[in-house]
């Protein structure tokens, strides 16, 4: 909306830009991003030190625990833990509904999470996420996963993992198997690179791109079962560039000390001895599931595609 | 010359890539040791609470203060600009305090007015700098110690200097444009003699802080 009086915006100003949307998510790095449903909850995060948190109406252990259709969070929850914090808040729309997102910009979050964690609206297509002012986050398992996400708008990655078990093993297979794909793509001569963007079902440019990043293009956040500590600091030497932390910290026996621990180890992730120290005494963690264990249309990771 | 950027939380990697390129020797910031013999810090983008309660958990407040009074160039870009003022009223903790300025954070809206927009830095030969607004702080004034470097058409500040120590409230580590970083690299440099850059023969800012 340039000009904006009064902001300090002048004529060569420009809201919405790649570089804005991407650059949040810059910002962010290096750190964890919390699930909280209530603002007192949003208030514990943020003094713990998160640099973020998702606002929700239930954490993904409740919703996969309540099953039926999982949506977009009441505005009105969103709105109060808005008001709580002063570092930025997320909330989720559901996979392919542009009406919650258009919705949730309108509240004024900061960032927009498309999320498989909620029933997906569209079993074919997601959100065109490019018109948008505010940037979006979407989940992948995989580099062609991520790169369509990318190709539609998304400012933002995260690794799906299986969010509300309370088990790393998902994360660390999503964040694996990105990582090979882009090692992949450095070896590859680029006479294959076309067929490898068919076989990836992902934008040529953006394959091309990754390549020469030998990274993916947006910021890549782990997200999906992280419980503790070490599971923070594992998925940062894995190279995720931060962790986001779901049903993990307030389904825990004693949420502020883990929540705190957590972003230690995320900014220590290299000391094992620091990671040691903060993981003292924190009490029992989210009780955990075993993935093998969840019928498999229970899965949240299989939905996006 | 040994530049440490503050690895706290934020776009550290960013900065880092910027000052390599322009051959300095980078190192990552966490603790108090890592603050030996480096010429200058930089504090970089990222959440301002985040990184205040990191910085006192782990004991870099007083170590940073002291390597800044032996001459060690500092520069704050974005939550590093809230953390280096002297007057940051909504900082729930107590950052840095080290220059003589004012800044209200998330003056200019949430994620959807950040915005973009060229802005013109005294000193600065050629273009207007293209400047990158995330979220950002104000600065709501200037002390004496310190002078204003670039400016909106409204008049809000979004880049100080005072001596050694450097503030700008956009992002120039997220551009093409290494001016800034140029200029800090000098800064670090030329130790207790540094100053600003000189444009023509108009800026009131030279004698001050020579």
């Amino acid at each position: 909306m340039p000009p904006q009086d009064g902001n300090g915006a002048s004529q060569s100003a420009e809201t919405g830009t790649w570089k804005v949307k991407a650059g949040l998510a810059q910002m962010l790095k290096g750190g964890v991003i919390m699930d909280v449903v209530t603002p007192e909850q949003a208030e514990i995060a943020q003094e713990a030190g998160a640099c973020a948190v998702m606002a929700l109406e239930r954490v993904p252990a409740d919703i996969r625990a309540d099953g039926g259709v999982a949506r977009m969070s009441d505005p009105e929850v969103i709105s109060r833990i808005i008001d709580a914090v002063t570092i930025p808040v997320m909330a989720k729309c559901r996979i392919g509904h542009p009406v919650e997102a258009q919705v949730l910009e309108a509240l004024g979050v900061d960032y927009i999470d498309e999320s498989e964690v909620l029933t997906p609206a569209d079993e074919r297509f997601h959100v065109d996420k490019r018109p948008f002012k505010v940037p979006f986050v979407c989940g992948c398992r995989n580099l062609g996963e991520a790169l369509r996400r990318i190709g539609e708008g998304a400012a933002m990655m995260r690794t799906k993992g299986e969010a509300g078990t309370g088990n790393i093993v998902e994360a660390v297979r999503h964040i694996r198997t990105v990582w090979d794909g882009i090692r992949r793509l450095q070896h590859m001569p680029v006479e294959e690179l076309m067929a490898e963007a068919k076989e990836l079902g992902a934008p040529y440019e953006l394959l091309l791109e990754t390549r020469s990043l030998g990274r993916l293009p947006v910021v890549n956040f782990a997200a999906g079962g992280v419980a503790t500590p070490a599971d923070a600091a594992l998925m940062m030497q894995l190279g995720a560039d931060g962790v986001f932390i779901g049903s993990g910290i307030f389904k825990s026996e004693d949420p502020a000390p883990r929540a705190k621990a957590v972003v230690q180890a995320v900014t220590h992730y290299q000391d094992p001895e620091i990671i040691a120290e903060v993981s003292r005494g924190l009490g029992q963690p989210m009780r955990g599931l075993e993935i093998s264990q969840i019928p498999e249309e229970e899965l949240l990771a299989k939905r996006g595609w | 010359m040994k530049i440490g950027v503050l690895a706290l939380q934020g776009d550290f990697e960013e900065h880092i890539t910027v000052l390599r390129n322009l051959g300095a020797n980078t190192s990552e910031v966490r603790l108090p040791e890592q603050l030996q013999d480096l010429d200058g810090l930089v504090i970089p983008g990222g959440e301002s609470t985040t990184i205040s309660r990191l910085l006192v958990r782990w004991q870099l407040i007083d170590p940073i203060r002291r390597r800044a009074s032996e001459g060690m160039a500092i520069w704050g870009t974005c939550a590093g600009a809230i953390l280096l003022a002297e007057r940051a009223p909504d900082l729930d903790r107590e950052g840095l305090r080290l220059m003589d300025i004012g800044v209200e954070r998330n003056s200019f809206g949430r994620q959807v007015d950040s915005f973009e927009a060229d802005v013109d830095v005294t000193g600065f030969a050629g273009p207007p700098f293209r400047a990158v607004f995330i979220r950002a702080p104000r600065i709501t004034d200037v002390g004496g110690a310190a002078t204003a470097l670039a400016q909106l058409p409204d008049g809000a500040i979004v880049a100080a200097q005072q001596d050694r120590l450097l503030t700008t409230v956009f992002h120039p580590e997220l551009t093409d444009d290494a001016r800034f970083h140029q200029h800090f690299l000098a800064l670090a440099a030329n130790g207790a003699g540094a100053r600003l850059p000189r444009q023509a023969d108009t800026t009131d800012a030279v004698g001050q802080t020579a």
